[in-house]
């Protein structure tokens, strides 16, 4: 195909990549170099009767309205946003390492760092929901694989919902589920007994109760994928198998796990990708004392009343850093395999 | 072969499979059955203190209205909170992000299954790491400039940015759709004198059809499940259903009215039921394309 005519037909898509993908990115780096612009501090002491005093700095937003307007940008603060505690934080974890109480503490304390917290709860759910929402997916392929005809559809119907419907809303039925006055939360509190136990009192449970949610809308895909590589498993290397006197264990292990092994890593790369972004699920479950994400984060930033363009441009420039190592296998594995086609 | 099998199956084993499916279905359908008979109940039942055998026989929803059932809930959120226009907002929006979004990608996708040239591998690698990235990244990129060139809040500016995140998936899809359409078709049309555009237009698509309904199931899904973009870019007049829905959590929690959120969420989900009644074969096929969703 010539390249005249590539470009033209190519147009359209690209120009609305580069300028909605591409640009936002770089739009998003500038911004994390600028602040919002020095405005009229108020400093406030708020003391605690236990936790000792703090003092909070708080803004007076009217009087930098016009300089605002001017420069929206903000002031030029370099990579400054990127190191306060806000985001990476060296100078509180350096702190931390030399006085803490042992590594329960450090916990404690590094979860106290917005950052840290986003970070840590979106990396526990990418690598603990996707390989449960897959081992539960090829379950759920192996089962239907093995019943009737007639019961398929109806069964592949009923286990695509919790995968097509929309994140905010399945997280929202799940969570009115779970909260004390629902159906699920009310059982759990009678079981063991205890009044108190709620979402929003336990950070250990909502991470629970985010994490099934995480599993509950991600086996699915993994089912259908797993399901439609079952039914291309030759049938000549089970029956040999068998004949070989396989067990039906040892002909899962060593017949059709490794003839879906490709599709799995498919299906690890695209649940990594997407669950990276978990967003929705933490606003659905109000869960954002105790997780948040890195998503999350950016989305506060930006829906607060004054909002924070220069934080939320760091976080995103961080996120990405994040994608990009998470796709970075996927990437030299291509490059060589083009390498490969070219010589 | 399955049903061959069926018969040496112990019966152990059976019923394993037969209770792990049994568990699933209840699993995967029963919080949404829930919730639709849920939606039919006053506060005071569906979010029962006391148990929750009263949302199932409506205690409370007898006592309050009058029947086992009430509507309330909806009449609340359709009309009294204006949820009908966010609906209409919703039909805007992914009737148009699928509309331009297929259309720009079938041109795409096909001169990138027809070339075999260095840059459309580049190009198709480029829309890898884009649809990788997070949506909310890119949408704190676009508040400042939108806010500055003063088209902030219109449902325009939602559907071009919502066509363009899902262009990287939208042209990796029909690219390997229009890759499985030999080449021989298109090329021998052009022998016969037409130009490149007609060949794609007069020979390519009429045989694509399963493939762009494939995508276009995709792209509505990704338009109606939006809530980064829509919740950020649009204002609050503007909103679609989602974002009305999570502002409904904000404003009717206090007021002591979960119901008008509940038959929201039942709302949003009812056309979901009826695409997946309808299409489930295609999603399934679309879902299975290989590396289609990656």
């Amino acid at each position: 195909m010539p390249h005249k005519t590539f470009f033209a037909f190519v147009m359209p898509s690209l120009i609305a990549m580069v300028l909605f993908i591409a640009l936002p990115i770089v739009s998003v780096v500038v911004q994390s170099l600028y602040v919002a612009h020095d405005r009229v501090m108020v400093q406030v002491e708020n003391c605690q009767p236990f936790g000792g005093c703090s003092t909070e700095l708080r803004v007076d937003a009217a009087a930098t309205a016009e300089l605002q307007a001017e420069q929206p940008l903000g002031k030029f603060n370099g990579l400054g946003t990127y190191f306060n505690r806000a985001h990476l934080a060296f100078d509180e974890l350096g702190v931390i390492l030399q006085t803490n109480r042992g590594l329960g503490d450090i916990w404690n304390r590094v979860l106290n760092l917005p950052f840290y917290k986003g970070l840590i709860f979106t990396l526990v759910y990418c690598f603990v929901v996707t390989p449960l929402a897959m081992a539960l997916g090829f379950g759920i392929a192996l089962a239907v694989n093995a019943l009737p005809k007639v019961t398929k559809g109806p069964i592949i119907f009923f286990s695509l919902l919790p995968m097509i419907i929309t994140p905010l809303v399945g997280s929202l039925i799940l969570y009115w589920m779970l909260s004390p006055n629902g159906i699920l939360g009310a059982t759990i509190q009678h079981l063991f007994n205890d009044p108190t136990l709620s979402l929003r009192a336990s950070p250990g449970l909502t991470w629970i109760a985010l994490l099934l949610y995480g599993v509950w809308t991600n086996g699915p895909f993994s089912f259908v994928v797993f399901y439609a590589g079952l039914q291309t498993v030759p049938a000549d290397t089970l029956e040999s198998a068998m004949i070989d006197g396989a067990s039906r264990w040892e002909r899962i292990r060593y017949v059709i796990v490794p003839h879906l092994m490709p599709l799995a890593t498919f299906v690890a790369l695209v649940q990594l990708m997407d669950n990276f972004r978990v967003f929705e699920p933490i606003v659905g479950f109000s869960a954002e004392a105790n997780a948040t994400s890195l998503s999350w984060l950016i989305f506060n930033d930006l829906s607060g009343d004054t909002q924070q363009f220069g934080s939320a441009g760091a976080t995103s420039v961080l996120t990405i850093i994040g994608v990009v190592i998470l796709l970075s296998p996927v990437l030299v594995r291509t490059w060589r395999e083009f390498k490969l086609k070219v010589v | 072969m399955s049903e061959t099998l069926a018969h040496k199956r112990p019966a152990g084993l059976n019923v394993l499979i037969y209770g792990f499916i049994v568990f699933w279905v209840i699993l995967a359908a029963f919080p949404f059955l829930w919730t639709v008979w849920g939606s039919f109940k006053v506060e005071a039942d569906f979010f029962s203190r006391e148990s929750w055998w009263n949302a199932l026989f409506g205690t409370n929803t007898i006592r309050q209205t009058g029947a086992a059932f009430t509507g309330d809930g909806y009449y609340g959120a359709w009309v009294t909170r204006d949820f009908w226009r966010a609906a209409g907002n919703t039909i805007v929006v992914t009737l148009f992000v699928t509309i331009i979004s297929l259309t720009f990608g079938t041109l795409g996708g096909y001169a990138l299954a027809r070339s075999g040239r260095n840059y459309a591998f580049w190009i198709l690698i480029a829309a890898l790491i884009f649809r990788a990235m997070p949506h909310i990244t890119l949408v704190s990129g676009y508040l400042l400039p939108f806010f500055q060139l003063n088209i902030w809040g219109v449902l325009p500016t939602s559907i071009i940015v919502l066509v363009a995140i899902n262009q990287p998936f939208t042209l990796w899809m029909l690219h390997s759709f229009f890759l499985s359409i030999p080449k021989d078709l298109d090329e021998s049309a052009m022998v016969d004198g037409c130009t490149r555009f007609q060949a794609f237009r007069l020979v390519i698509m009429p045989v694509m059809w399963p493939g762009v309904v494939t995508t276009g199931l995709f792209s509505f899904l990704l338009g109606y499940n939006d809530f980064a973009v829509t919740a950020m870019l649009l204002s609050a007049d503007n909103q679609t259903m989602v974002p009305k829905i999570s502002s409904f959590l904000g404003s009717v929690q206090e007021a002591g009215n979960v119901m008008y959120a509940v038959a929201a969420v039942v709302s949003a989900t009812v056309p979901l039921f009826i695409l997946v009644l309808f299409f489930q074969r295609q999603i399934v096929s679309g879902l299975t394309a290989g590396a289609v969703k990656g």
